[in-house]
């Protein structure tokens, strides 16, 4: 199902040397198995200090406008003065005249060093087009949650597993908002959030001296006892929150080796980075850019924000590369749902329902995954899904972070072809 | 056999008994209050806060009836024609009025959220928010899919006036409430075209507890349902959608309608023994919400209150007057071992320490970072209690709601002095100012329980006896943020 590769140094020697291993020697689905590691302990040595960031696009992005079919004839005809010119159409591959907008110069840089995947035709079935329920899909990894949720979601999931294995840490997932989202609560496990990480600490510190210093002392005297003790429990959380305050702070405060965009998606992912750089436990970050929700004058609005993602995620992946540790993050870019194929009568669009899915870092398998929907065959006057979401997430959890996709999604997901590992 | 239901004796009826009775029916602790209590006798103190009070000078919620107000024909033919139109202003004008009533509406909710918050920190009957908030979270319903403030503020009203009434009469109203219908889709569920999902969040979450009926009650149950819908503001029985044919539920069979459905569950043993649990739950202990999981004496008495609410007719008040005056409801197990629910914590914070009025929106805000946004609840589940609200990231919101409701500083701001707008010599006026570590004292076992052990009252004490000066209002304040950003204030 993959369309053609670019063709890069790197793609060609990985791709000659799996083939030169299994080659004529053994069918593929037993290469398959000897190579990936076939104990918790192996598995778990390989995928430990993996990242996932996830980026999430709030409001729902116009898929069409960010990977561009501008070789299909029914894009123009249907997009009429929305459709971005196809001389202005960053290629990604001309056979199949699939490219990007052309805001998005960075990331194609980046597809072209190998370090970019776009997934055509995500979604899920029974498209909800209301932003709430259809988030509310993407996040609990349910494409029934759009009639109720439990408030619990795939990550929260995988990260309830791993407690039940004592595997967990209280910095295993870290989310920069308000709130943390949906997707990032368990039952049991809970995300750390904060939208500054100065403010991740207590703010009557600031009151006086001795204030702080009492505080302090307060706090020194906890001694955690017992498992099933409610106020232990709260004493341990605190010993946690201050000490996964400590290392946020000191992480964050670091300064960074290469420049980033001065923009909320930046300013997010160089914390991220910094944390990074301090080696926390963190399996999974995630932040997100939102205004995606373009009903009227889209053209501006659209390019201002797909600038603001490409710059950051690459300048992201350069910090990540100066400090040596961009083979171990994988991100990935989402909405929570495309747009309608024909534009509004306000220069906009309307809420759609499949879209790509971007994937970065030199661990992605680079390239086009999944063809690209048909813009005559709709439901409804929307594209129709290729790629169920959840097989995307199963690669992540499983096939990267070593965690239990299936107790994730609750139920088993073939991986998508998204990763080099 | 003695039963743990049995009251405590007046004897054992003291000051901290009576705290912890206003801790866990009325948001917090108030001193004064539970030293009048205590003089009564457990009976008469738990009579006296369940007895209800005058409510009528509370502010008047901001709804108006109207924002959701269905159009007219001829509005409706307007507005059809416009949005149709050749012409692409007409259609962008009729978009815009449209967009203009949604924007009006989310105002509404924003507008309801402070004033519920106000409405419990204000209240001369705390019982009644505190069991009104209950019922939100056990019936809960969330503005996002409803987008109907008028009908959540309805709801809320509903919830309210049959509080501590009795729980079959909530669960008859509930099905005819407009946004639950809205939010749980009944309004789609029509004769040959049924939708299930009020009936099965009506059997799973609001009467018997998952596992107590089977999918085919479901079925027919959501058959018993249709036609129950909604007109305008209010329920409305759309008879030529009803399918008036038998069904048959729970192995009763009839031609069942929705009242008759609701009937039929207040009859099953494990409707009363699950309301039991969600009541336990609320005002006793953090307990899982699985009956099977429950062991020792929870389970002893959550069995003995499911047969008291049963010979009550699901009667509320009488329920809770057993319950509340109850050896096991003042037993070491029980006292000062439930986590605080954010609306606990932000309410009680603000009754017992008397904060001034500050923006009602920010601390809603704490409550929502917290995780409790009032007519949002996560799900049709309602709220967790217990170990799910503390996390690494809400105990810092909780500190520091806290910290702004006592002083005015936000997390990350400057603070300004002239802002704190507070006096809490107020709360120590019954008190010797030059007796510091007396009133440290005093304060401790009221904020934090007389269980606090001497050394964990320690650092507070030297605190605000620095010096072993006279107490100033710079201490007092600076006193007041360290109880509150202590582990144990998580805790009633």
């Amino acid at each position: 199902m993959t369309e053609k590769l670019p063709f890069t140094r790197r793609e060609f020697l990985q791709g000659s040397l799996a083939l030169m291993s299994t080659l004529g020697t053994v069918p593929g689905f037993l290469a398959h198995a000897s190579a990936a590691p076939n104990t918790a302990a192996a598995r778990g040595a390989l995928t430990a200090g993996r990242t996932l960031v996830i980026i999430q696009l709030s409001g729902g992005n116009d898929g069409l406008n960010t990977v561009v079919p501008a070789g299909m004839d029914d894009y123009y005809r249907q997009r009429g003065g929305l459709a971005i010119p196809a001389g202005e159409v960053l290629t990604l591959d001309d056979r199949v005249g699939i490219g990007l907008h052309p805001a998005l110069r960075p990331i194609q840089e980046m597809y072209l060093e190998g370090q970019a995947t776009v997934v055509q035709g995500v979604g899920y079935p029974n498209p909800n087009r209301s932003h709430f329920a259809s988030m509310d899909v993407w996040h609990a990894g349910d494409s029934r949650a759009a009639d109720g949720h439990r408030g619990v979601g795939w990550i929260g999931r995988a990260f309830d597993q791993e407690l039940r294995r004592g595997r967990s840490d209280s910095l295993s997932c870290v989310t920069i908002g308000e709130e943390a989202p949906m997707a990032t609560q368990g039952r049991e496990a809970k995300p750390v959030s904060f939208t500054r990480a100065d403010l991740f600490s207590w703010s009557g510190k600031d009151l006086h001296d001795q204030v702080a210093s009492a505080y302090d002392g307060l706090h020194e005297g906890l001694a955690p006892a017992s498992n099933d003790d409610p106020v232990d429990f709260v004493f341990r959380t605190a010993l946690d929150a201050r000490a996964a305050s400590t290392r946020v702070r000191r992480a964050v405060a670091r300064d960074s080796q290469t420049d980033f965009p001065n923009n909320g998606l930046g300013r997010q992912l160089r914390a991220v980075s910094s944390m990074i750089a301090a080696e926390l436990p963190t399996r999974i970050y995630y932040v997100a850019l939102g205004g995606f929700d373009t009903h009227a004058n889209q053209a501006g609005t659209h390019n201002r924000l797909l600038d603001q993602l490409a710059t950051s995620v690459r300048a992201f992946y350069r910090e990540l590369e100066a400090i040596g540790q961009s083979e171990r993050v994988v991100t990935m870019a989402f909405s929570e749902f495309g747009r309608r194929v024909k534009g509004n009568g306000s220069n906009g669009t309307d809420h759609g329902t499949a879209g790509p899915v971007l994937l970065f870092g030199p661990k992605v398998r680079a390239g086009l995954i999944g063809s690209h929907p048909s813009l005559t065959d709709l439901d409804n006057g929307d594209l129709k899904f290729r790629v169920d979401f959840r097989s995307i997430y199963s690669a992540l959890l499983d096939d990267w972070l070593g965690l239990d996709a299936r107790a994730a999604l609750g139920q088993r997901f073939r991986s998508a072809p998204v990763l080099e590992v | 056999m003695p039963s743990l239901l049995s009251p405590i004796p007046d004897a054992r009826f003291g000051p901290a008994q009576a705290r912890h009775l206003l801790c866990r029916v009325a948001f917090g602790p108030d001193r004064v209050r539970a030293a009048r209590l205590s003089e009564l006798g457990v009976h008469q103190a738990v009579e006296t806060v369940l007895a209800g009070a005058d409510t009528s000078g509370l502010p008047e919620p901001p709804v108006d009836p109207d924002v959701r107000r269905p159009f007219t024909r001829e509005e409706q033919q307007a507005y059809r024609q416009a949005i149709n139109s050749e012409d692409p202003e007409l259609r962008k004008k009729a978009r815009e009025a449209r967009q203009a009533f949604d924007r009006k509406d989310r105002q509404m909710i924003r507008d309801l959220q402070p004033w519920w918050l106000e409405r419990m920190m204000l209240t001369p009957d705390p019982t009644q928010e505190f069991a009104t908030l209950f019922w939100h979270g056990h019936f809960a319903t969330g503005y996002q899919p409803v987008r109907d403030a008028y009908l959540m503020w309805r709801q809320n009203e509903a919830l309210r006036r049959y509080s501590l009434d009795s729980f079959a009469t909530l669960a008859r109203y509930i099905v005819h409430d407009p946004a639950m219908i809205k939010y749980l889709n009944n309004h789609q569920n029509r004769r040959g075209k049924p939708n299930e999902n009020l009936a099965r969040e009506l059997m799973e979450l609001f009467t018997l507890g998952e596992g107590m009926y089977r999918e085919s009650d479901i079925k027919e149950g959501a058959r018993a349902l249709t036609g129950y819908t909604f007109s305008d503001n209010d329920f409305s029985f759309n008879e030529r959608q009803h399918d008036d044919g038998s069904k048959t539920i729970l192995g009763k069979r009839g031609k069942f309608d929705g009242e008759d459905f609701v009937g039929i569950l207040l009859k099953q043993r494990a409707c009363a023994r699950y309301i039991a649990l969600k009541l336990y739950r609320h005002y006793v202990a953090d307990v899982s919400d699985r009956y099977e999981d429950l062991e020792g004496s929870a389970k002893l008495v959550v069995d003995q209150v499911a047969r008291v609410l049963r010979s009550n007719k699901y009667a509320i008040r009488p329920t809770l007057r057993t319950l509340l005056a109850s050896d096991h409801f003042y037993s070491d197990a029980v006292v000062g071992r439930k986590i605080k629910s954010p609306a606990q914590l932000v309410v009680g914070t603000a009754r017992s320490m008397r904060t001034p009025k500050r923006s009602m929106v920010r601390q809603h805000e704490g409550m929502r970072v917290m995780g409790q946004t009032l007519f949002e609840p996560p799900s049709v589940a309602g709220w967790g209690v217990g170990r799910s609200w503390i996390n690494t990231s809400t105990l810092y919101a909780r500190q520091n709601t806290c910290v702004y409701m006592l002083t005015g500083k936000s997390p990350g701001r400057k603070w300004n002095k002239k802002g704190v707008n507070y006096d809490p010599m107020r709360l120590i006026t019954d008190l010797d100012k030059g007796d510091p570590r007396g009133v440290a004292n005093v304060l401790i076992d009221e904020q934090l329980g007389p269980g606090l052990p001497a050394e964990r009252r320690v650092p507070l004490i030297d605190f605000l006896a620095e010096g072993d000066k006279a107490i100033t209002r710079d201490r007092l304040l600076g006193f007041l943020t360290l109880v509150t950003a202590m582990p144990e204030y998580q805790l009633c």
